[in-house]
């Protein structure tokens, strides 16, 4: 029974509270705050910058398979993945597609 | 034209949460996070992680970089203690989505514990997917749309959970590389297209370029550090211009 256990116990307490605090944190500092609030404007841009940094680190020091990609080829393919969304008047769907064909096709030209 | 007929807070709640659900079928993330853990699952697989402990993972975690961390970590045989440190210090980004995220729902007869589901669900996806779809709605009905459009675009990351697990053998690695590359593609766009103010474009560019300097003189807490330093120089020139 132990052995079926413990792998739960290792998500609770290594994967689910670690992540959950932060949750919880923002319930317990944002629950009386007003929407056009300076607090609320500077948060939604310290939001963003951190997702940025989310970004740009699975891009540069990535997990698995993506790392046996080429480090050019993954800057290439985010950077024309943005390009095609721009092009296509702001299409999320169009940049995913386009940045994840480059992806590919790099990774089929230039294998590691 | 007659007013609108009253309907029970209990109906009108019920048909918002399946809006939302049904609005996760029709959101780009539907398909990212099927692709996404698509890659997670086979990582799981590949790992000697069982199906229901993945899939219970998505449940009590529900974010994928945390959970591609707490799963490869676990594998190579990291210290637990060493391994939560990695998954609290990746999931800084809640805490600010949380705190945004709690005005667009709260109405006047919100309490406290409303709230404690949408901030569990909380995911860049649904936080995203919320700023573009929750103001139109009424007040009363955005916690339940909020509570179904993450509840079904999990059920959308559980789907793609299965698909990985059995198929993680016959996947070629440069498949799993392109469903892995799929969270900061959807990432960078979807936060594009979300950031109409000028701090929100600034901090997103900045945090672009201030990210990857922190990394390289391997700085300590670089998520950390981009979003206070990115997002208050962001904000800071927009109150600037605002001011003159």
């Amino acid at each position: 029974m132990g052995r079926e256990l413990t792998p739960y116990l290792v998500l609770i307490f290594v994967g689910f509270l670690p992540n959950e605090i932060w949750r919880i944190l923002g319930l317990l500092v944002g629950g009386g705050l007003d929407e056009d609030s300076e607090l609320i404007v500077w948060l939604r841009a310290v939001a963003v910058a951190v997702l940025a940094a989310v970004i740009a680190k699975l891009v540069l020091v990535p997990p698995g398979a993506l790392a046996a990609v080429p480090l050019g080829v993954r800057l290439a393919a985010i950077g024309s993945g943005y390009l095609v969304y721009g092009l296509a008047r702001r299409s999320v769907f169009a940049g995913l597609v386009a940045g994840e064909a480059a992806l590919i096709v790099g990774g089929l030209l230039f294998p590691s | 034209m007659p007013p609108a007929p009253t309907q029970l807070p209990v109906q009108s709640s019920a048909a918002a949460f399946l809006a939302g659900l049904l609005g996760s079928c029709r959101s780009v993330f539907a398909l990212v996070l099927v692709g996404t853990y698509v890659g997670i699952g086979a990582l799981a697989h590949d790992f000697g992680f069982s199906l229901p402990w993945l899939m219970a993972s998505t449940v009590l975690i529900w974010a994928g970089p945390a959970q591609v961390i707490l799963i490869s970590a676990l594998a190579t045989g990291a210290a637990l203690f060493e391994v939560a440190l990695a998954v609290f210090l990746s999931s800084v980004r809640f805490l600010p989505m949380v705190v945004t995220l709690l005005p667009l729902l709260r109405g006047s007869s919100t309490q406290l514990p409303d709230l404690l589901v949408p901030a569990h669900l909380t995911s860049a996806s649904m936080w995203v997917e919320s700023f573009r779809l929750l103001p139109p709605l009424p007040r009363e009905q955005r916690i339940p749309f909020c509570n179904g459009l993450a509840i079904g675009l999990m059920l959308w990351g559980h789907i793609g959970s299965v698909i990985g697990f059995y198929l993680a053998a016959s996947l070629p690695a440069l498949l799993t590389a392109a469903l892995l590359f799929l969270t900061p593609m959807s990432f960078l766009v979807s936060t594009a297209r979300n950031s109409v103010t000028l701090a929100n474009r600034l901090a997103l560019g900045l945090g672009l370029v201030i990210s990857p300097l922190l990394v390289y003189f391997q700085i300590g807490l670089d998520l950390i550090w981009t979003g206070v330093i990115a997002g208050s120089a962001a904000y800071a020139v927009q109150r600037l211009r605002g001011a003159s």
